[in-house]
């Protein structure tokens, strides 16, 4: 079958391809470029077990055509550590045992990142309708959760360095867990 | 030498034990390094797909694959024809796997190719073409139990009945449980409510599709990656199916996405092996969400009348249940154990459950967290709220007044050994959940659950290395954070620090057979074995010990992870520790190595109480999750947080099928929602925290007195769901899943 | 002599009782007591079965000692998930 020639970005790194014109993004990352952090758990767009950033945006890969990808860039799980360093949400996962079987959480990881990106301060609630298109079978989301919610709450003192006044905080009708 | 030889449970201070460690597989499965079933490439690998019957029931007339065959990148296909004779104990998964005479549910194999792409592979199936006689089916229980239903096996005879039939029909046994005299019980009765209960066919929807890469040679050996429950099983299922030694195929476990128990058989891996010999290369096969929800292994859906008769006190005079389960188009439900465990939490003198196996064309039925529990749980316990409803008694009050205890009969026959049923039940009765106020439209309900756990063929290897770690192999995948669990028995045992110890997942070729990761045994069994492994090692360090002292072996003892002399005559000297020993090792007799290779039995039963405040919309049917807490006893919780995460895991499960999840199959027997989407599993969205309270009565027959928690987890939940809906509907729900369609028609407003 | 008694649906195989007598020192001894005494025993033993002791489980056919004063079950092979 006829192949597209695609230029993007990985993970910080150049990268050129060649797929043929239906292979998704996922299919591309993980038959072609080697990255097989990101898992297909359906296919459909359902589980959100193949989440990626696509130029900063919360995407199924499997919704995604490689040739789709040209020109942009694209953030997996592989990508979320320094080196040897984990980022602060993959530690917090391993902390709170976030995780049983493990498939679906570069999902969740990749997900939450972009969250946290966008809410530093996400209530339970948030949370969760954030993640509601990521699937775990293990866990029953209570770990996941709080362990998003511990991250952006260590997050928020990390960019904070002179203590913060006491604030009065407005009386939430949100449940929220303390980190 | 001072190594104890009472393997019976201690009671005893920890140090790691009950510790949050940290598991050994976490740094990869966080960063995307950790390698599932499809994640493994081999080269030279072909892509094999399957081509399946779009018929629920329909005789195969003829296969054509001349056409598929000329397509270029094509290099194998492969039908029934090549599944050649087998154990009967194999016949089953033979025909599942490759269908033969007939195709017997929607989704069912009928031919595979393997080529070089996943695009030529898929062009090829197309060109594939079968001649079907479409045959009249039956996908739901009760209606294939009838007489005048098709008739899918013409030799199935119904086993356990008086006489054996003379004609065949989809009735696979009946099975009976119980003693007493049931009727002399319900005259005793001040109430007796009987009711019938129906639940739909679910899926273990675990998120990883089976998935595997298979490499046979030309000489008949070969090896396969695999995402399974059980290696062990797919090698000698897979040998057995091809025809070829046990020890010619070696398998390596993956890490798993989820099993549930629906990896602990094959559907595709004895095909990929299949094409794999015939083209001489590698071949990589992962199911699609699809074919996973259409031709795996979901469990029953399930048909279950019961009458319990209970005094105006609270004492219950009798029970009586019959359960009636499909397990798809081959006998096997789980049945027998739903009616073995369904009565289990209460000391009954007058008892009945009978179960009848059905077959259906449906795909056949694989084990979905204690298999065929759930069911009968929901049905038994529905019917004693009700009971309690109507005396006006409290719930959890009558059933501790009920519950079977440290010696009681089980409804099953044998006696119980120590339980932990009681406990949960007070511990539940004693919680703020328990008194929390509820509003309107707002139920609570509460329910128990048991499974019996088991132990099973085990075999651990723990070698010693020079710098003093411990290289713990074990022949168990681990589905749920084992490895973490059983790095903490060994590392409790040798007394050293658990960062010390490394516990993989081996292959068939390098350890002695393993029983499957089921039964909720791995924490269990395996733990055990690697506490006698490190017992073994210990003996031999002290042995080496004694050597480099020149004293005898017995005058060696072990403690806190060092070798000393047992008593002032035995000599001065330092304390060795292992590292030391090690060290030393090839100069004191060569490396050293415990073993353990056991038949582990001596699981403990695990009961469990639930309790859940549901809110139901009046206007819509939706039932939302207000607050969840399960108690469950787990002997002793060797990782809490692990602990934790199966008894959540197990809820929720429960709550998907108590709420949502459905297999829907239309009039022509196809299933109609093979996906995520309509195969609706529980969202973050959907639910609060899942509060957890462990109890733990040790299992005297485990040295940590341990006992498998995975499993009864799942047991009580759709019963408590339903009594909390119940009474926050104000009307008793007899069908499962309570989605808002279902909901609505209980409250007759559609 | 043992007695080995078998769930409710096995009786006609044993005629009828709800459990039978047997020699044997080993849980495999007795079934084998039984598979060689009654043909519908000697079906469900090659189908498989769990059996329990003292109220302990046995999900293989083991080398397990049985006394005279033993309580012993059979019950359908017992599988998990």
């Amino acid at each position: 079958m006829f192949q597209v020639h695609v230029r993007t970005r990985i993970n910080g790194d150049d990268t050129e391809f060649s797929c043929e014109a239906d292979e998704t993004l996922l299919d591309v990352l993980r038959d072609r470029v080697g990255l097989t952090g990101a898992k297909e758990g359906c296919g459909t767009g359902d589980c959100g077990a193949c989440s990626v950033l696509v130029d900063g945006r919360l995407v199924c890969a499997c919704l995604m055509l490689g040739a789709e990808a040209e020109g942009c860039d694209i953030e997996t799980v592989e990508g979320m550590a320094t080196g040897a360093k984990l980022h602060p949400l993959q530690q917090k996962f391993l902390d709170h045992a976030a995780l049983q079987c493990g498939v679906c959480t570069p999902g969740f990881l990749v997900a939450a990142k972009s969250l946290l990106e966008r809410n530093d301060n996400p209530t339970e609630e948030e949370v969760r309708y954030w993640l509601a298109g990521n699937l775990c079978r293990c866990t029953g989301y209570d770990k996941i959760v709080r362990a998003v919610l511990d991250t952006a709450a260590d997050m928020r003192k990390a960019s904070k360095p002179k203590p913060a006044k006491a604030k009065a905080k407005k009386a939430s009708a949100k449940r929220r867990v303390s980190a | 030498m001072n190594v104890q030889p009472d393997n019976k449970s201690m009671k005893r201070d920890f140090d790691i034990v009950g510790k949050r460690t940290a598991r050994p597989d976490g740094i990869d499965k966080v960063t995307g390094r950790a390698r599932f079933g499809a994640d493994m490439s081999m080269p030279g690998m072909l892509w094999g797909l399957v081509l399946r019957s779009p018929h629920a029931h329909a005789k195969i007339r003829r296969i054509d694959t001349s056409a598929a065959e000329k397509l270029n990148g094509v290099h194998a296909i492969v039908t029934s024809k090549d599944f050649g004779p087998c154990d009967d104990s194999l016949l089953d998964i033979r025909e599942n796997v490759m269908a033969r005479e007939k195709a017997l549910y929607d989704g069912h194999a009928v031919a595979a190719v393997a080529a070089v792409s996943k695009s030529v592979a898929r062009q090829a199936l197309k060109l594939i073409k079968v001649d079907y006689q479409v045959l009249p089916h039956v996908t739901d229980v009760d209606e294939a139990m009838k007489p005048d239903a098709p008739v899918i096996n013409d030799k199935l005879f119904t086993k356990g009945l008086d006489k054996t039939p003379k004609k065949p029909s989809n009735i696979a046994e009946r099975f009976e449980f119980g003693h007493g005299d049931v009727e002399k019980g319900f005259k005793e009765a001040d109430l007796v409510i009987e009711r019938t209960f129906r639940t739909a066919a679910t899926h273990q929807g675990y998120i990883e599709p089976h998935a595997c890469v298979a490499s046979m040679g030309a000489d008949g050996r070969g090896e396969m990656w695999v995402c399974t429950q059980g290696h062990f099983m797919v090698r000698n299922t897979c040998a057995g199916l091809l025809g070829i030694d046990v020890s010619n195929l070696r398998v390596t476990a993956s890490e798993i996405g989820g099993g549930f128990g629906g990896k602990t058989t094959v559907f595709i891996e004895p095909v990929a092996l299949a094409l794999s010999l015939k083209a001489n290369r590698p071949v990589k096969m992962v199911m699609s969400r699809e074919e996973v929800l259409r031709a795996s292994g979901p469990t029953s859906s399930s048909s279950i009348d019961v009458k319990i008769g209970m005094k105006k006190d609270g004492t219950i005079t009798a029970g009586d249940a019959t359960l009636r389960y499909q397990g798809g188009a081959f006998p096997g439900s789980a049945v027998p154990y739903g009616a073995m465990a369904c009565f289990a939490p209460y000391d009954l003198k007058n008892v009945r459950a009978i179960g009848w196996d059905v077959i259906t064309n449906r795909p056949k039925q694989a084990a979905y967290r204690a298999p065929g529990a759930p069911m009968g749980a929901y049905a038994i316990e529905s019917v004693i709220d009700e009971l309690c409803r109507e005396l006006k008694l409290d719930p959890l009050d009558v059933r501790l007044k009920n519950a079977s205890t440290d010696g009681s009969k089980a409804s099953y026959g044998p006696n119980f050994g120590v339980i932990g049923l009681k406990a949960t039940l007070e511990a539940a009765r004693n919680h703020p959940h328990w008194k929390a106020k509820l509003g309107k439209n707002q139920g609570r309900g509460v329910a128990c659950g048991f499974w019996f756990n088991f132990g099973g063929e085990t075999s651990v290897s723990l070698n010693v290395n020079v710098d003093g770690t411990v290289g713990l192999s074990v022949g168990t995948p681990d589905i749920g954070g084992s490895r973490a669990s059983i790095g903490n028995m060994a590392a409790e045992e040798l007394g050293i620090p658990y960062d010390k110890v490394r516990c993989i997942i081996a292959d068939t070729a390098s350890l002695g057979y393993n029983d499957v990761t089921d039964g909720s045994r791995v924490t269990f069994a395996s733990g055990m074995a690697a506490i006698q492994a490190a017992r073994d090692a210990i003996g031999k360090l002290c042995e080496r010990a004694a050597k480099i002292w020149g004293i005898p072996a017995d005058a060696v003892v072990w403690e806190k992870g060092h070798a000393r002399p047992a008593s002032p005559n035995a000599g001065k000297h330092e304390p060795l520790s292992l590292a030391d020993i090690a060290a030393q090792a090839g100069a004191t007799g060569g490396p050293i190595a415990g073993h353990c290779e056991i038949n582990a039995e001596g699981a403990g039963v695990s009961f469990a109480t639930h309790m859940v405040d549901t809110e139901v919309d009046p206007e819509t049917g939706h039932v939302k999750i207000l607050r969840y807490t399960v108690f469950q006893d787990a002997g002793k919780a060797v990782h809490p947080s692990y602990v934790e995460g199966q008894f959540q895991g197990g809820a929720v499960q429960g709550i998907g099928w108590a709420l949502n999840e459905e297999y829907i199959y239309g009039k022509d027997g196809r299933l109609q929602n093979p996906g995520f989407l309509d195969y609706r599993i529980p969202v973050c969205s959907d639910l609060p925290m899942i509060d957890t309270v462990i109890i733990e009565v040790p299992n005297p027959g485990h040295p940590y007195g341990v006992r498998g928690v995975g499993e009864t987890s799942i047991v009580p939940p759709l019963a408590a769901i339903s009594n909390s809906v119940s009474d926050a509907a104000g009307v008793r729900m007899t069908r499962l899943p309570m989605s808002p369609p279902n909901v609505l028609k209980a409250l007759g407003r559609i | 002599m043992v007695r080995v008694q078998v769930w409710g649906s096995l009786k006609p195989a044993i005629g009828g009782e709800d459990s039978v007598e047997v020699e044997g020192e080993t849980i495999n001894d007795l079934l084998k007591a039984l598979a060689a005494a009654y043909p519908g025993m000697d079906e469900a033993v090659r189908r498989g079965v769990s059996v329990t002791v003292n109220g302990e489980m046995y999900a293989n056919a083991v080398m397990v000692p049985v006394k005279p004063d033993d309580e012993v079950f059979i019950l359908p092979k017992l599988v998990g998930g």
